[in-house]
């Protein structure tokens, strides 16, 4: 029998269990570890809804104050797709969780393994189709602000205004995808962790808590997807370029 | 504060045969590799003693400087590097650092009855970031300095300076991430790791203010993080969202800078009020005056903060309207400041107040935060502020707190517990000399400086009208004597540590569980994990603080 | 370690729910709603994050300790933003009037 016994007095010792693997000596037991490890991984998402935050605010300031040249811009943006790496990105998720749920019902290594790889290839996916359809094209079409951003006569008078919007695309998807690196980064750590028999039914919280950043992201980018690709209103133009 | 279930205390072999963590290993790997929360404090100890000296440095360049009225020193243009890199090192490298990351760290598993932090080498990861981002700041007050003003303002920041703005950014940037992973361990520990029987309400009052610090790093750190990468890329892209010429608003950089920076002077004075719930209680001999009072005053202090950002932009050209809001919100947050200086006093009222050096800085703190405070509901008034802003009055303001307050309570809190981080005793002769020296140095150099500020003298200037060099030459005089009381602490604290007499667990008969322990402590902290029965500052009388060291 | 297990359907009903509202989303856009096109895209994109760190993330099954740390988090963002546009949107706003302005002429007028 495992005591807690934070918050009421006992006259014993704590007991000590011969240590679970993953251990960390500062803890009484790997329930409050657990419960550590969950607790920090939250508090670090705040901080990363503050980060991003940060951007979003200027975003609805500066989508308030100038919607037209908001909704141009916008309307140069491939719908397509932007909804495709949405889909993308939800399956990853999806791939995600389950990563987690084959650990905690004890699944061989080789399951584990197979859907963390399949989040790092959507991620991938996410990845390359933003690079290269969208970023790469963008250059070439000279919208990105700073390199060679050209404005066009048919923009009219807001036009100066659009390589704001730009600004706003570049910056937020592009520390969007910043964090998506690092997620196929330390998902490569926790493939070769769990190839080394590091995780068990018993001890998977580095899954669990790289479940959460990946599923942040995730939410991150469910509603970027909204606020660039969908407010130029395609219904006034049919969309495209 | 503990009934003990420990029997540590009584008979403890001599120091010299006795292992705790400062000899439990030798080398440098031991300190650099280290995760021991105690070692970890002691590393930034000394990086941020040596970046108050840096950041001390260019203050005294600039008092040499304002002897004269045309300036005795520098160029306006270096004389704007100067009070700029003065700013960045102080707020950034050691304010907001100083007392979690070296008390905080090493006294909140003590407090708490833990072994360590909750996540001991993301506390070492938290070090070499700050260290990594000290270095860029440094590197870049070498090669060009900065002189935008520690508050970065755009468009002079993002378009038009010609300094290592980047560099410096990038510096602050990073070491913003030390303080959030600082704060993230806290709030986590404090939530899981507290020892049997140890209620919030039976917390002292350092955890509680910590915790509402790091709910202010937490929470703030991320948006000027944000902010200056925004600035950064603006300057390197030469575009950017603060840019005019596509319809940027370079005020919107200041809600975004100010966000932070307002919660983040409530980084630099709440662990400070946190060391000041101890050193009275302790001196006093008695519980603090209404606990929970100071308690959930900490908290609202942490909420309210982030409400108030734009009174620092009354005159930016913000709306009226949001200054309405702000003014109002202004006044709100000084109201938990009051309840706690209240209660600190009522602490006092026939208490059996003892007067060594932590104490009297503890008194020159409630002095001085108290007129630092005061002065701050004429800025938080819009009306005055119109005439005070920019001027030096804000200058003495801010440095009533930072100074009068926040370093104040730093050296009360290095002096109370250093018996206890070193196992040694200074001499409490030299110490309280130090006090006042610092207490009248400090006086002397600001207190000009609320004059110079209601007759109109402007800050950031290098030059000002002749009839105010009296006033800036009792400032320029005492900032020397200041300086010279913050060397002395330097000698004195240096030399116990060698030749100091040895202290036992609780020279001061202190009520907390760090004084349960040894001084200084086994790497475990605990021999083993104590069980709490009794409220914080459970002092039962007046006669009963003997010495058990 | 004892973390709540979810069921592997519950997982695939929740990500094809999203995928429902993606299309969704998208398809809306095409619509002239006027300033409903924001609104209806944000309430989307609400559920899903919704969807998402409920079931995901699992903060259905967590301690109301995370729901509060999470719960602030979005508050602290909400004070951001409503602030600064408390500054923004309000700045071209007239100003209410000198009172002399106001009284001088009432007071001549009584004179």
């Amino acid at each position: 029998m495992q005591m807690r016994i934070r918050g009421c007095p006992v006259a014993d010792a704590v007991v000590h269990n011969a240590h679970p693997p993953g251990f960390a000596h500062q803890f009484e037991d790997i329930e409050q570890q657990h419960e550590a490890g969950n607790l920090g991984m939250w508090v670090f998402l705040v901080t990363e809804i503050m980060f991003f935050g940060g951007l979003f605010a200027c975003y609805a300031v500066y989508r308030s104050l100038h919607l037209q040249a908001f909704e141009l811009g916008s309307r140069l943006l491939e719908v397509p797709s932007g909804a495709a790496n949405t889909v993308v990105l939800i399956a990853s998720s999806l791939t995600m969780a389950l990563a987690i749920h084959a650990a905690q019902t004890g699944k061989r290594k080789s399951v584990v393994m197979f859907y963390l790889v399949m989040t790092m290839i959507l991620g991938a996916a996410f990845l390359g189709i933003k690079f290269t359809f969208e970023w790469h094209r963008d250059f070439v079409e000279h919208l990105v602000p700073g390199f060679g951003f050209e404005v066009r006569p048919e923009w009219g008078a807001i036009g100066q205004e659009v390589p704001m919007f730009f600004c706003f695309y570049f910056f937020m998807t592009g520390l969007h995808a910043m964090h998506m690196i690092i997620g196929i980064g330390i998902l490569t750590v926790l493939t070769i962790m769990t190839a080394r028999d590091r995780f068990s039914e018993q001890y998977y919280a580095p899954l669990e808590v790289t479940g959460l950043y990946w599923h942040f992201v995730d939410i991150v980018w469910i509603f970027l997807f909204p606020l660039l690709y969908l407010i130029g209103g395609h219904y006034a133009m049919g969309g495209g370029r | 504060m503990s009934t003990v279930v420990t029997d540590m205390q009584q008979g403890a072999p001599p120091e010299s045969s006795r292992v705790h963590y400062l000899n439990a290993n030798y080398g440098i790997k031991s300190w650099l590799l280290t995760t021991d929360h105690k070692r970890i404090a002691l590393l930034y100890l000394g990086s941020i003693t040596l970046m108050f000296f840096v950041g001390g440095a260019f203050a005294v360049l600039m008092r040499l400087h304002l002897i004269e009225p045309q300036g005795a020193l520098v160029e306006p243009d270096t004389y704007n590097k100067l009070f700029t890199l003065h700013g960045v090192i102080m707020v950034f490298f050691f304010l907001v650092p100083s007392i979690p990351a070296t008390l905080g760290n090493f006294l909140v598993p003590m407090m708490i009855g833990a072994r360590d932090l909750a996540f001991p080498r993301l506390n070492l990861l938290s070090w070499y970031i700050y260290i990594v981002g000290a270095i860029f700041t440094l590197y870049a007050a070498i090669s060009g300095g900065l002189d935008t003003g520690w508050t970065f303002y755009t468009p002079y920041s993002s378009s038009f300076s010609h300094t290592q703005v980047v560099p410096v950014a990038l510096g602050v940037f990073i070491t913003g991430f030390s303080s959030i992973l600082t704060g993230l361990n806290f709030v986590v520990t404090i939530h899981k790791m507290r020892a049997p029987g140890l209620t919030w309400f039976r917390l002292p009052l350092f955890i509680w203010a910590l915790y509402a610090t790091s709910i202010i790093f937490i929470l703030g750190t991320p948006v000027i993080a944000i902010t200056l990468f925004l600035l950064g890329l603006e300057r390197l892209l030469h575009i950017g969202i603060f840019d005019p010429a596509i319809g940027g608003d370079p005020i919107l950089f200041q809600h975004l800078f100010w966000f932070y920076s307002h919660p983040a002077v409530y980084i630099m004075i709440l662990p400070g009020m946190g060391v000041m719930s101890e050193l009275v209680t302790c001196f006093s001999r008695k519980k603090i005056f209404g606990y929970r009072f100071v308690a959930f005053s900490s908290m609202a202090i942490a909420v309210i903060s982030f409400l108030v950002w734009g009174h620092h932009m009354f005159v930016s050209g913000q709306s009226i309207y949001a200054g309405l809001i702000f003014s109002v919100l202004s006044f709100l947050v000084a109201i938990p400041s009051a309840i706690k200086v209240f209660n600190w006093t009522a602490t006092l009222y026939k208490g059996s107040v003892s007067y060594q050096a932590p104490m009297l800085y503890a008194m020159g703190f409630i002095g001085l935060f108290t007129m630092g405070g005061l002065t701050g509901l004429f800025l938080a008034s819009l009306a005055t502020d119109v005439h005070l802003n920019g001027t030096y009055f804000i200058v003495a303001h801010f440095h009533y707190i930072m100074v009068g307050g926040a370093v104040m309570a730093y050296l009360g809190g290095i002096h109370f517990w250093w018996p206890k981080i070193t196992g040694r005793l200074y001499s409490d002769g030299w110490a309280r000399f130090a006090a006042l020296v610092i207490f009248v140095g400090f006086n002397l150099t600001f207190f000009p400086q609320f004059m110079l500020g209601y007759l109109g003298m402007p800050r950031r200037y290098a030059v000002y009208p002749a009839e105010f060099q009296v006033l800036n030459v009792m400032s320029s005089a005492g900032a020397s004597i200041l300086g010279v009381g913050y060397l002395i602490p330097l000698i004195y604290l240096v030399w116990s540590m060698r030749y100091g007499p040895v202290a036992g667990p609780n020279p001061w008969g202190a009520k907390g569980l760090e004084w349960e322990t040894q001084s200084p402590p086994p790497t475990e902290n605990f021999d083993q994990i104590p069980v709490v029965t009794e409220e914080a500052y459970n002092y039962a009388d007046a006669n009963s603080g003997v010495s058990r060291g | 370690m004892s973390g709540h297990v979810v069921p592997t359907r519950v997982y695939v009903g929740i990500f094809l729910a999203l995928l429902c509202l993606t299309g969704l989303t998208t398809w809306v856009a095409y619509f002239d709603l006027g300033p409903m096109n924001t609104v209806v895209a944000l309430a989307i994109a609400v559920t899903k994050m919704l969807l998402v760190i409920l079931y995901f993330m699992h903060l259905k099954y967590s301690s109301g300790l995370t729901r509060l740390v999470i719960l602030a988090g979005f508050f602290w963002l909400a004070i951001l933003v409503v602030l600064t546009l408390s500054d923004e949107l309000t700045r071209h706003w007239s100003p209410s009037p000198d009172p002399w302005s106001v009284l001088l002429p009432l007071v001549r007028g009584l004179l």
